[in-house]
């Protein structure tokens, strides 16, 4: 199928095999191989290899079988991080995809000049940066100056006077959770109210006139319509939320017990970077990774059939 | 929206014309349509609060009573911040240097992509694109301790040339995709039609199919922008130095800095504004291809 040309396709220029598309690709694959293909190569090299302070020196490293694999399961610190962090992804993208999905239904349901008031602050959020959403909501929880802690003692919490977010691991990531539903909730709602928009309004009448009430309209015609949009938002949130690196760090700096806050890429980074295992952090990371791949694979089949319609 | 039947008209009078009834249905929809001023009013709050301290004296800042509007907003944080010598303005000179390089290279590598992958059949061609689509899922996470080493051995920490490469290889692939997506909407013929006028293939290309092209290429460069902008995780690692960190890395350690002798959380919602404002005037333009290259394929199918 791939060399015949097809019939209607855009352009089939030549009847000899192309050899323009291949030079036109070369940039694109050779950065790809770079910047992407060498650093995974490495880490699946590196993961079976001892690497660690020794390495670093000039040691040559020395095959390790599945020893660093063995030990991300084995160690307490290790299995407790991917625990964390898989709850706190599921966590994260349940929410985000109710909340989105919530705020679709509303931006139906509003007049005209709401919906464009709830687009703006949505869009408003989507386009913070992390760096700016983390150091602002560092400041709305600041202990001492914090609208947060003022506002919850005006309302009569007075346990919340000077009361230090960060310092305990539920707080941290009630925090945390905050900071990422709020970022990434404006994608969700406004795909899914995309979606939304293509539902029929004379299949909503017609279902109105037969006598369904509000729930049965919901869940018997608008949720099955919608219904391949809020599979990929979700696949696509958990893909996300299953990486969250910068929120974590950023808000450690807040003054965090670290090694109780760590989520999966932050124990990557503390692996490599502060402790010099730099074997034990790329089984950590080809374990990501191979999730991830896992996960996305729905999400690119869809985008494949896409393609060929 | 329970209530489809209206309440029997008997007493309304001659003059109420019939859309000023009161129905369960219009006050349910003024109820939700007041809980959705209520979601805007908390969903961009801390975007309002940050440009809000940021125009607020520090002192003020530090009162028991927070204040809720601009009754005396002064420039003082970011004259502050932007005065002779600042730390501010490398960083700046960094992160455009780094993002300037990267939309440049990003641009001209995915657009010959997309012309590939749109306008030929050709073996391999779905391999591509499937490796592209997987490609954009990898996550920065499980690469940056790799990224780290093979920037190390090549002697590029800190290096612009360095970094963009990392860049370069990750916003590549949804810029493809965003850009065969435009290539794919302007028919060949035209380009066709103007060479048997007598144009040349590359004057058709240049004069016809390019400036179609415009909008497209000018959305995958913003959203290059932004990627490369705002891009946290790579740079904490392959910019160590202080000389050489990207406006991100800078105000973290601009924040750590000040910890010490109390955050000057006026500058610091300055820095986050000037950081901020360029990405959400830019994200405006391309949001909408966002969404949709998202989800497209869930949409249609």
């Amino acid at each position: 199928m791939a060399t015949t040309p097809v019939l209607g396709a855009p352009v089939v220029r030549q009847r000899r095999k192309p050899v323009a598309p291949y030079l036109l690709l070369i940039p694109a694959v050779a950065v790809l191989l770079l910047g992407l293909g060498y650093p995974v190569y490495w880490q699946v090299v590196t993961s079976f290899q001892e690497f660690g302070l020794k390495q670093q020196f000039g040691q040559p490293p020395t095959f390790a079988g599945l020893d660093n694999y063995a030990r991300i399961f084995a160690d307490d610190t290790a299995f407790a991080v991917v625990v964390r962090s898989v709850i706190f992804c599921l966590v994260n993208a349940g929410l985000t995809v109710a909340l989105g999905l919530a705020f679709a239904l509303l931006m139906r349901a509003v007049h005209g000049w709401v919906k464009v008031v709830i687009q703006v602050a949505l869009l408003l959020a989507w386009a913070t940066p992390v760096i700016a959403a983390v150091t602002v909501f560092r400041w709305l929880f600041n202990e001492q100056f914090g609208v947060v802690n003022w506002l919850l003692v005006r309302l009569g919490f007075d346990g919340f006077q000077g009361h230090v977010w960060t310092a305990s691991p539920l707080s941290f990531f009630f925090v945390a959770t905050l900071i990422i539903v709020w970022m990434s909730v404006p994608f969700v709602a406004l795909s899914l109210f995309a979606g939304l928009t293509q539902v029929n309004d004379e299949l909503l009448e017609a279902a109105r006139i037969d006598g369904a009430n509000k729930t049965q309209i919901l869940w018997r015609i608008i949720m099955p319509l919608v219904r391949p949009v809020l599979a990929i938002v979700l696949l696509l949130q958990i893909i996300w939320d299953l990486r969250v690196f910068a929120q974590i760090r950023l808000l450690q700096d807040a003054g965090a017990p670290i090694s109780e806050t760590n989520l999966l890429g932050n124990f990557i980074f503390d692996l490599g970077m502060n402790r010099n295992n730099f074997g034990g952090a790329a089984a950590v990371s080809i374990f990501v990774l191979l999730l991830t791949i896992v996960l996305s694979a729905p999400y690119v089949r869809s985008l494949m059939k896409e393609d060929e319609a | 929206m329970t209530a489809v039947v209206t309440p029997p008209a008997t007493h309304v009078s001659e003059q109420a014309p019939r859309r000023r009834r009161i129905t369960p249905r219009r006050v349910g929809r003024w109820g939700l349509s007041l809980l959705g001023l209520v979601v805007a009013v908390v969903w961009a709050f801390p975007v309002y609060w940050m440009v809000l301290s940021a125009f607020t004296p520090n002192a003020l800042l530090r009162s028991p009573t927070p204040r809720f509007l601009p009754t005396s907003a002064t420039l003082g944080s970011f004259q502050r911040l932007l005065e002779g010598g600042s730390s501010f303005w490398p960083a700046l000179r960094m992160s455009l240097a780094v993002t300037l390089l990267t939309v440049v290279v990003v641009l001209s590598f995915a657009f010959l992509a997309a012309l590939a992958i749109s306008r030929w059949r050709f073996r391999g061609r779905k391999s591509f694109i499937l490796a592209v689509l997987f490609i954009q899922m990898l996550p920065a996470e499980g690469l940056f301790i790799a990224q780290y080493k093979m920037l190390a051995g090549a002697g590029l920490l800190n290096s612009v040339v360095g970094i963009s490469i990392i860049y370069t290889a990750a916003v590549v692939p949804f810029t493809i995709w965003m850009l065969r997506g435009f290539v794919a909407g302007i028919p060949a013929e035209l380009e066709e039609a103007a060479m048997v006028d007598g144009l040349s293939r590359t004057q058709a290309f240049l004069r016809i199919t390019l400036p179609l092209l415009a909008p497209g290429l000018v959305a995958s460069g913003v959203y290059a922008f932004l990627q490369a902008w705002n891009e946290f995780t790579v740079a904490l690692v392959a910019l160590p130095k202080q000389q050489s960190q990207t406006l991100p890395l800078w105000l973290r350690s601009f924040m750590s800095a000040s910890a010490s002798r109390g955050i000057d959380w006026s500058q610091v919602m300055a820095a986050s504004t000037l950081i901020a404002v360029p990405v959400i005037v830019f994200f405006l333009f391309v949001q909408g291809r966002m969404t949709s290259g998202l989800v497209s394929g869930a949409v249609k199918g």
